[in-house]
């Protein structure tokens, strides 16, 4: 059974996730809406490691030491102006696609493990995870025009 | 029966009892009572005419008449033929209108010429700002340099002239008002919960209801002539009961039979709490709920998580007392709710507001005579900045996101669809200063407000407006604050001055007459952007010219067009009609020429996706619906109940800053007393800025009542002499209204609250948190005397005896007429 790699893989993208969201809050101090949000979904993340960790533990979790290529793509310095934050954004966005395939795809190997446990907690944090895709396409679409046509 | 009031002393004037009407379907049965003051002993019979109007320092739409003699306004008397205030006026209405005649009036334009503010003409004026925006258009993305701050205080067909500008003109989406800071919250939850902007509710609904919840709304002190109404059903047979949410002894909240005084920012525990008793008590409408509603399951959860004891504890109060209001609100028949700043610039705004729409769906209580909502406006016509497309808003109540929607503005305007900026929603003003900030925004036009005392964090605020590469374009009616750091100053006539229409909160539209000429060469806001429009030469997608009013008239059939099968339908209004009588609600179509006094009578709302105005959003985090989504609920017609749970405010105390403060409003004064503070009734009334603290907290700070005490937030600080009032303990209250314009001593420290407030706002109505913030207070000195506060409603003294009684004096004396019923 493999389903212990893949809840590795989704707790290491949670945990990046995490910590981006909280980079994200920080270098954007400037803009109260994104830091308020992004603080808010980084302790999302955390609570959904928390909610992972006894199946992590159950199905024996096989550490993936695998680099994170998109993580260690963000923040090349402190970027300023609205580029910056539409960079960001996109960055989140495409980190938070990673870790909703993922939900989804537990979800299906929950389903075959006969597991109602963790299919209660794949569909408890997957509606999170689709409310930070939403919110981030929501954020960039507005900002997008100013940031690549105005600024 | 007449007699004489002092309206500063007794601002609620003698009272009026009354009974519901016997039958719902009888008119009114409050009596009429009409407020005159005139000054300089002038008589009723000296006036040489009166120009119909309505009220415009608050947002009730208090209809009245401007008396004028040889050619100046002379005072105001309530209309007992209008339908709002049965001759009724506020204080701030009977001596307010003493500001038009101001010696300090602009009455020339000026531009910024070496580092000052110099007189010049009005070419002179338009033209640095029409050379500025066709450079600034010679550019791709020249639309977005283009920033708009308009105001609550301008007049609908200004706001749908200045939309249409904006929208078709320079196709920009960076235009909103200082509705933002006021009522973009009700807005915001009304078209959350019922798929449309628009008051479910009738001012007659106090007539025939037996409960009045408040929340957060100190209605005694903001909109008066409500509060009235409301006091003589109380004095009357058959009183409603009555709930004040309010963390102030207000007025409201003293003759409350419940009054919550709730932490700041707990609002959507304590309506998800009242959700719960009503729930489990079964105190319910199962059939309303089923035919009329969706999202009931997930609320259900949601109050299951908000039992009373958790919810007595994060409110701070007790269980009893939550018991109490939700025992009122489980049995009443007809419940009218108001709500107001205390939920809308608060934690969780648009969530907590949409939670009292959650009470009134889940027991049926909408549409019908007594059981109602006013999500209500702060500004007199704020509803209009909303309706028109001024602000955050399409004209029309549009839905951005909608292709149609947009679609039929551009056949209305004859423009290309793509010109019309609908690829996000309009921008929000604390973005639109985000942006001037950074620097893309090149040019910021302010018309008819004040951000630099109105807005959060003064401090950046200033920085933002004194910006070399910055244009700032200001027109009002004095050099306010925000005037003072413009390059080109605009003299604006005001109310009384121009004539328009406005709309209050329960959708009753006034006529506002023009009295008299403006001071010198100030021109009406209107009269100000048709200038621009034809000096920037806009034209339609055939070539011609997209504006081609000339007056309000046009302007007002213009918009009629517009609003045409639309929630906010005028197209059975016209201005002869309005002269006929004395208020209209909308909507109103030649099939229903009278106007319609309730919506969603038949339990049916504008949810239908091709008919709302938003296809919603997740209220924890702003993320936009698609239309997918929205499609997929199958709304049918139901409204949408709203599930959230409490979530603690962005800032609470800690050990540096071990107090919360909120900042509000007095009586006495408007917004940022540009008129109120040039009117000497009400000047003298609250001349200067005061602190409010507890006794325990003023006891803890060795503060005694006058003390001058500092007050520092993260941000800022201020100074001011403290009074020791009824506030709920670790609470500091500093009201808004006071900035620098009258501030003779350049050394004196700041006073203004908003130095002190943190740039903050609601996920989705994007409404600034004037409500929370964490701050501290020390002692600065002894005071000379007790606070420049008012003695009368929240802010009066715990030690009565030892401050002097606010009175107006023979300057204020006011007369009012009892007798007879509005017909």
């Amino acid at each position: 059974m493999n389903l212990a790699h893949y809840l590795g893989l989704l707790h290491h993208a949670e945990s990046n996730l995490a910590e981006a969201f909280a980079q994200v809050a920080d270098a954007h101090e400037d803009e109260p809406d994104v830091a308020l949000d992004c603080r808010r979904m980084a302790q999302q993340c955390q609570a959904h490691m928390e909610e992972l960790s006894p199946f992590v533990d159950r199905y024996g979790e096989d550490a993936d030491d695998e680099p994170d290529r998109l993580h260690s793509d963000l923040f090349q310095g402190t970027r300023t102006g609205a580029l910056a934050l539409l960079r960001d954004l996109h960055d989140l966005y495409l980190m938070t696609s990673e870790s909703d395939l993922t939900w989804t795809l537990i979800g299906q190997a929950a389903q075959g493990a006969r597991d109602r446990d963790l299919l209660a907690v794949v569909q408890r944090c997957e509606t999170d995870t689709a409310t930070q895709l939403a919110w981030l396409k929501t954020r960039s679409k507005q900002a997008a025009p100013q940031a690549l046509v105005v600024a | 029966m007449s007699s004489t009031v002092d309206r500063i002393a007794e601002p609620w004037g003698p009272r009026t009892p009354y009974g519901p009407p016997a039958r719902p379907a009888e008119p009114s049965t409050w009596p009429v009572r009409v407020d005159c003051f005139l000054a300089d002993g002038l008589a009723e019979s000296d006036v040489d005419r009166w120009a119909q109007s309505a009220a415009v320092l608050h947002s009730n739409g208090d209809g009245l008449d401007i008396a004028v003699k040889d050619d100046r306004i002379v005072g105001v008397r309530g209309r007992a033929v209008d339908r709002v205030n049965h001759g009724r006026v506020d204080p701030k209405d009977l001596y307010g209108w003493q500001a038009n005649h101001s010696a300090d009036r602009l009455t020339t334009p000026l531009i910024r010429d070496g580092g000052r503010l110099v007189e010049t003409d009005w070419d002179t004026a338009m033209g640095r700002i029409v050379d500025r925006s066709k450079r600034l258009l010679e550019h791709p993305g020249g639309w977005g340099r283009f920033g708009f701050h308009t105001s609550g205080q301008l007049f609908l067909e200004e706001y749908y002239a200045l939309g249409v500008i904006g929208k078709a003109g320079l196709g920009t989406p960076h235009m909103d008002g200082n509705t933002r800071l006021c009522t973009a919250t009700a807005a915001a939850a009304l078209k959350a919960s019922f798929g449309t902007d628009g008051q479910p509710g009738s001012y007659t609904d106090v007539d025939h209801c037996d409960a009045i919840a408040l929340w957060g709304h100190n209605v005694a002190e903001t909109q008066t002539v409500l509060w009235m109404r409301m006091l003589d059903r109380r004095s009357g047979p058959r009183p409603p009961a009555m709930i004040a949410v309010d963390p102030r002894t207000t007025a409201v909240a003293q003759e409350a039979d419940v009054h919550l005084a709730i932490r700041n920012g707990t609002n959507l525990a304590l309506v998800n709490g009242i959700a719960h008793l009503l729930i489990t008590s079964g105190r319910i409408d199962e059939s309303y709920v089923h035919a009329h509603t969706l999202g009931f399951d997930a609320l259900e959860q949601v109050a299951a998580d908000h039992p009373p004891a958790r919810v007595a504890e994060i409110c701070g109060i007790a269980t009893r007392d939550l018991e109490a209001a939700a025992e009122i609100i489980g049995s009443c028949d007809r419940l009218l709710s108001t709500v107001l700043q205390g939920f809308y610039q608060s934690n969780q705004a648009t969530a907590a507001s949409c939670g009292v729409n959650n009470l009134h769906l889940l027991r049926g209580m909408i549409g019908r005579p007594g059981a109602g909502i006013y999500q209500m406006n702060g500004q007199p016509t704020a509803q209009n900045t909303r309706e028109a497309g001024a602000d955050g808003d399409l004209p029309g109540m549009r839905n951005w996101d909608n292709r149609e929607h947009i679609e039929q503005l551009a056949r209305l305007w004859n423009v290309d669809p793509i010109q019309i900026p609908h690829w996000a929603p309009p921008t929000h003003a604390m973005q639109v200063f985000r942006y001037a900030e950074q620097g893309s925004i090149e040019l910021l036009w302010i018309s008819g407000t004040n951000p630099a005392v109105s807005m959060p964090e003064l401090s950046r605020i200033r920085r933002i407006l004194a910006k070399a590469d910055l244009m700032v374009v200001v027109q009002d009616l004095f050099l306010s604050e925000t005037a003072a750091l413009a390059d080109v100053v605009l003299p604006a006539a005001g109310w009384g001055e121009k004539l328009g229409t406005f709309t209050s909160v329960d959708r009753t539209v006034h006529l506002s007459e023009q009295a008299v000429d403006p001071p010198g060469d100030a021109r009406s806001d209107l009269d100000i952007f048709l200038d621009y429009a034809r000096r920037m030469d806009f034209r339609d997608r055939d070539g011609g010219p997209l504006i081609t009013w000339t007056g309000p008239e046009d302007v007002f059939e213009a918009w009629k067009a517009c609003s045409a099968g639309r929630p906010c339908d005028y197209t059975g209004i016209t201005y002869d009609r309005l002269r006929e009588g004395s208020g209209i609600q909308w909507p109103c179509t030649p099939q229903h020429p009278d106007g319609t006094e309730r919506l969603y009578t038949d339990g049916v709302f504008n949810t239908d996706p091709d008919f709302c105005e938003t296809y919603g959003h997740d209220l924890p985090t702003g993320a936009a619906h698609t239309e997918e989504q929205y499609r997929a609920k199958e709304p049918g017609g139901r409204a949408f109940l709203h599930a959230v749970s409490y979530e603690r405010p962005p800032e609470t105390p800690d050990d540096d800053f071990p107090l919360l403060l909120t900042t509000g409003r007095t009586l006495y004064q408007f917004h940022t007393r540009t008129k109120t503070g040039r009117a000497a009734q009400l000047h003298d009334a609250a001349p200067d800025v005061w602190v409010e603290i507890s006794p325990d907290d003023a006891a803890a700070a060795g503060v005694a009542e006058g003390d001058l005490v500092r007050v520092e937030s993260a941000r800022g600080a201020l100074e001011a002499p403290a009074r020791i009032s009824r506030i709920r303990p670790g609470l500091v209250f500093v009201p808004f209204h006071y900035g620098s314009w009258d501030v003779d001593d350049a050394d004196r420290p700041a006073r203004a609250a908003n130095e002190l407030t943190l740039t903050a706002w609601d996920p989705v109505s994007k409404q600034p948190m004037f409500k929370v913030a964490a701050v501290q207070i020390t002692k600065v000195a002894d005071g000379t005397g007790p606070a420049p506060a008012p003695t009368l409603g929240a802010s009066a003294p715990v030690a009565a005896d030892a401050v002097p009684a606010t009175v107006g004096g023979p300057g204020a004396r006011a007369t009012s007429t009892q007798g007879g019923l509005t017909t």
